[in-house]
């Protein structure tokens, strides 16, 4: 069995299953977020449950419209205290704390072996840390949190294999933007995603989570990385009980199997309107820019502000760009202030906001008026995904984004 | 009788309803607001044309990013009596079986239409006909339990009736 499989087997008490089978599997870890939790909360309320299915599995997180932007987002906000306090939720992390794609591993909630649901579509995050972590709607969240289980067809898995390292401001955004132009947008639908090989040694738990994140553009079900050491690393201090970790077996079987050299890889870039309109930085042409964003569940981590403090260092954003940075979450925050990094990109010309979703889905700051370019760190360049629907949005890696607002084009950011 | 509307391949999700339509949707559960919106950043006059029944022929992939249960919410409160497509994304697929809203696969179906032609869904029997052109096809078939469900209008619907019954 491949490591998706093994970890459904275990999660609907079965010795194994095959994909295409429908099991009912018990749920590890539940959560929702201010932007698709209130209807959520809604429906639990409707099927005439009393109490939740178990209050220690349940993470709420207010990320989306935070601080409020509107009196509707604020009466959100209040669902979420009211409901998370009469249920005695302990996962309950308010408007100051982060991005739930952030704050869930950081707090410990995603771990090696387990099954996490989320009501987002970006819950394939956790799956950098071995777990299946899948998105579900407002319906079938609230139907977990009234029985702790839920219905899956057990996924195909995809398998894909990473080789040596990563060149200088190449980062793991990247190769997600390159696979994804490769499959397609529903290259993977359905499926598991795999990413293994020893190159993925090299990666970074941050790089792990840009890219498991964007597992789901491509349609993936969920996407995973085996657990190693640094998974382990990661998890000494945080994780919420001991875990176990699983592997697929020698014999697991692959519908597509997919290598990727990073040694060969360079910077790339998803045009507008669609995330696998992938093109390499050099062949996207001159695109002059109105704003750049440094942030989102995809590429506001460490990682991320370190390789856009690095280019930034000493330089200045072009007088025509608007620079938003939005570090992922409040850890996030206080760690890259501790480096100096905060203080470089502040110097440079950067808006440093506080850890949200920001800029990424156009409901909140940041928002594109016609005819106005973003280049962006996020995860989504859909028609109007940032603003007006005739706002354009490219995808990039954090250093590409670092450049291109320097010199107020999409630029390499090996070229600065 | 139903009017057909096509749409292309990887309508997303954000393209059927924007983000910044669900706070107030999340606040005020009024799904009238979603469907005077739907379609709104690809399609601006959808929503006011729409007729009631309608039905949406896609390509490949409709309903791909986000896992907004507003999409369907929004569809259906525009109208939209079912999707017909030749594939969809997996998360909106769900959503729209539990709030009722009858999702079709049909390889190859959007060449096969115009916006404007008449369309009859024949769903247990597993066909479609396009009334205009006198043509037929086949759609996958869907689950008795999920041909339960949609005839509920939805999984809650579906729950409140069938575990109300064993309750009590």
């Amino acid at each position: 069995m491949t490591i998706t499989e093994k970890i459904f087997a275990r999660a609907s008490g079965k010795k194994r299953v095959s994909p295409g089978e429908i099991v009912e599997a018990k749920v590890d870890a539940a959560m929702i977020h201010d932007l698709t939790g209130p209807l959520a909360i809604h429906v639990f309320q409707e099927i005439g449950a009393a109490k939740v299915w178990d209050p220690s599995k349940i993470v709420i997180i207010a990320d989306h419209q935070v601080p409020a932007n509107s009196v509707d987002a604020a009466e959100n906000h209040i669902m979420l205290r009211k409901f998370a306090s009469e249920q005695k939720i302990q996962g309950f992390y308010d408007i100051f704390e982060g991005i739930c794609h952030q704050v869930l591993p950081e707090k410990g909630f995603a771990l090696p072996g387990r099954l996490v649901v989320g009501a987002d579509s970006h819950t394939t995050t956790y799956g950098a840390l071995g777990c299946v972590s899948a998105g579900v709607g407002a319906t079938d969240m609230a139907a977990v949190f009234a029985t702790g289980k839920l219905w899956f067809r057990v996924p195909e898995s995809i398998k894909i294999v990473v080789e040596k390292k990563l060149p200088r401001r190449v980062m793991a955004k990247d190769l997600i933007l390159k696979i994804i132009g490769d499959l397609g947008a529903e290259g993977a639908n359905y499926r598991a995603v795999e990413f293994t090989g020893k190159g993925m040694l090299n990666v970074s738990m941050d790089g792990r989570m840009t890219m498991c994140n964007m597992g789901v553009e491509m349609g993936a079900k969920n996407a995973i990385v085996p657990p190693d050491a640094a998974t382990k690393k990661y998890l000494a201090g945080r994780a919420k009980e001991r875990y176990r970790a699983v592997y697929s077996d020698p014999s697991a079987k692959y519908v597509e199997t997919h290598t990727y050299d990073l040694s060969e890889l360079g910077p790339q870039v998803a045009c507008p309107h669609s995330v696998d309109n992938v093109k390499p930085v050099s062949e996207v042409g001159k695109v002059e820019i109105d704003q750049a964003f440094l942030g989102s569940c995809t590429n506001g981590r460490m990682e991320d502000l370190e390789a856009a403090a690095e280019i930034l260092k000493g330089k200045k954003v072009s007088r025509r760009v608007r620079l938003i940075v939005s570090p992922a979450s409040r850890d996030v925050y206080r760690e890259a202030l501790d480096a100096g990094l905060i203080r470089i990109l502040v110097e440079a010309g950067a808006m440093v906001e506080a850890p949200c979703c920001a800029a990424c889905m156009g409901s909140h700051i940041g928002i594109l008026a016609p005819g106005e370019v973003c280049v962006s760190s996020s995860n989504r360049n859909f028609r109007g995904r940032q603003g007006s629907p005739e706002s354009k949005v490219y995808l990039a890696s954090p250093a590409t984004v670092a450049a291109s607002a320097i010199k107020g084009a999409i630029t390499d950011p090996r070229d600065v | 009788m139903a009017r057909v509307w096509v749409f292309d391949s990887n309508i997303s999700t954000d393209d059927i309803i924007a983000g910044r339509y669900l706070p107030k949707f999340e606040a005020t559960k009024d799904p009238s607001w979603l469907g005077s919106h739907v379609m709104e950043n690809i399609a601006p006059n959808f929503a006011s044309k729409v007729g009631w029944g309608d039905i949406i022929v896609a390509g490949r992939n409709f309903g791909c990013g986000s896992s907004r249960e507003e999409a369907p919410i929004a569809l259906k409160a525009a109208g939209v009596s079912a999707a017909v497509a030749e594939s969809f994304a997996r998360i909106f697929y769900r959503n729209s079986i539990n709030r009722g809203l009858p999702v079709l696969t049909s390889k190859g179906v959007r060449k096969n239409f115009k916006s404007g032609d008449e369309i009859k869904v024949d769903m247990k029997g597993g066909v479609i006909r396009n009334v205009t052109t006198g043509k037929t096809f086949k759609v996958e078939p869907l689950p008795e339990f999920v041909l339960n469900i949609l005839n509920a209008g939805g999984l809650l619907p579906y729950l409140k009736r069938n575990v109300g019954k064993t309750r009590r």
